[in-house]
């Protein structure tokens, strides 16, 4: 069984990875501080877009790769990059998927805790920048769950990166296209193999975290 | 209160085991209930809609219903194999010849064909022609991009004999890319990527999205491609298999496909053989 753990499929699984960790990273970026905006800002229409980031958080995968295809195609707004069928297209694709998703929750997070500490950091004479830094260190334990949640969709997700990278063998082909097309092969005990490899990984990288997660708060904590 | 959790908990794994036994014996039994076949089947015949076109005539005719599941020729005799299908209609003449040697179908009959085209970008490098030697080496030689289906398909197994009968390795051309994907989506990349590939016929007709594709090659003897359809050994439905195969190589349904596209194409997709 492990002759099948050969270059080709470390290649997919170093893909893989490349490409959920880029776009949990964007997506993380983006995400949080549009959370904690949401929850800080109060106007008309509020309730609306806070509705559209809820629906936002269940769009099918293939309708957020059919979307993505459509701006990237040749003929497309922005087909001049040559973006489709690249680790680039996969990752905006995911983008599009897990930015929602981690806004999300970090804005029901904050909605809970928020007030007390802005209000903490306001007696204290923080600066606006201050309080955005003291309220994603309080959140920590919120953006860490947002985190591996788009981490995890990231993994696992298939119809959008089917559509936008193509399953280019040596190219694009990640984990679970790779298993899908095995499927399609009718290979079912190497599609389980890989299948199977790819939650190890997904262990591993939590296990990281968690100690990571434990030892930044342990440091918090000595101050 | 903790002891009761610990019993809710035990209740709870009891409970996920059972379902997992049930859904384990599930696809053994689906395939015994009276009155439905499961026909395994190629991508190629299902998106090209020749099976809505003729299936419900046979549904008519025999009192039969047909599941029908549409997966590339090699994942549809791995369902034969398996025993999660009764009939087979697949189009890779040396697996076929193969699956009945190995005892998992009695025999195998011609049903029809049709034949594979070499499609490409109109402009480029290669213009139409009917010589399909050619046309390989030249992609190989002038390292033109090259989408392979990759799938261990009927395309892709004869895609791999005719670079194989020019004893030449294909992945020795740069651009030659493999999508691993079904016909339709392979096409869809090529036209976005001004590429070649090898399509059969019907998928390419009724293929929406063609960019700026042509044919590029067809018309070659060696581009023909025959269907076979099997009675898979193992059924638990021998009667309804048997009507299938009975049924499709039967003059009215050999008619029957002969008239499939003519309206929508104006030409015909398959030609029956049987």
């Amino acid at each position: 069984m492990f002759e099948l753990l050969d270059r080709e499929t470390l290649g997919i699984i170093i893909l893989t990875l490349q490409m959920t960790l880029l776009s949990t990273a964007i997506s993380l970026v983006l995400g949080v501080p549009l959370g904690l905006w949401l929850d800080r800002v109060n106007f008309k229409g509020k309730s609306i877009l806070v509705l559209i980031n809820r629906t936002l958080m269940a769009s099918p995968p293939v309708v957020i790769g059919l979307v993505v295809y459509l701006l990237l195609m040749r003929n497309g707004p922005f087909g001049s990059l040559g973006w489709l069928f690249t680790l680039q297209a996969m990752v905006i694709a995911q983008v599009l998927l897990l930015t929602p998703i981690i806004c999300g929750i970090v804005y029901t997070a904050s909605q809970r805790s928020s007030s007390h500490i802005r209000s903490f950091a306001v007696t204290m004479g923080a600066t606006k920048w201050q309080t955005q830094v003291l309220l994603i260190k309080e959140l920590g334990n919120e953006i860490y769950f947002a985190a591996i949640t788009g981490f995890g969709r990231a993994m696992s997700e298939v119809g959008a990166i089917m559509i936008v990278g193509g399953n280019i063998r040596y190219h694009t082909r990640v984990m679970t296209t790779t298993i899908s097309l095995l499927r399609n092969r009718g290979e079912i005990n190497q599609a389980i193999f890989l299948g199977a490899i790819l939650m190890l990984i997904a262990l591993a990288i939590q296990i990281i975290a968690g100690i990571l997660r434990k030892r930044e708060r342990r440091t918090d904590e000595n101050y | 209160m903790k002891k009761k959790n610990a019993l809710s908990l035990i209740v709870l794994v009891i409970l996920c085991i059972c379902l997992m036994a049930l859904a384990a014996c599930g696809p053994g039994g689906s395939g015994s209930s009276g009155g439905t076949i499961t026909l395994a089947t190629t991508t190629s015949t299902d998106d090209s809609g020749l099976l809505d076109f003729i299936l419900p005539v046979f549904t008519d005719e025999t009192g039969w219903d047909v599941q029908v599941i549409s997966v590339g020729t090699g994942a549809a005799l791995q369902l034969g194999r398996d025993g999660e299908a009764d009939v087979l209609l697949v189009h890779a003449r040396s697996q076929e010849d193969q699956f009945v040697a190995d005892g998992f179908a009695e025999s195998r009959h011609d049903v029809m064909y049709n034949d594979f085209i070499i499609v490409g970008p109109d402009g480029g490098a290669l213009s139409h022609n009917n010589d399909i030697d050619k046309t390989f080496s030249d992609i190989l030689t002038q390292n033109l991009p090259f989408i392979s289906r990759g799938d261990e398909s009927g395309t892709h197994t004869r895609e791999l004999q005719l670079w194989d009968s020019l004893g030449v390795n294909p992945e020795d051309n740069e651009n030659y890319l493999e999508s691993g994907q079904g016909m339709g989506a392979t096409l869809g990349m090529a036209a976005e990527m001004n590429a070649y590939t090898l399509s059969d016929r019907g998928t390419w007709l009724s293929y929406a999205n063609k960019g700026d594709l042509i044919i590029i090659c067809e018309g070659s003897p060696r581009l023909l491609n025959p269907y076979g359809v099997m009675v898979v050994s193992t059924t638990l439905v021998p009667a309804g298999a048997q009507a299938f195969v009975d049924w499709i190589i039967s003059p009215a349904a050999q008619e029957l496909i002969a008239s499939f596209g003519i309206e929508d194409f104006g030409q015909p997709l398959f030609f029956p053989d049987a």
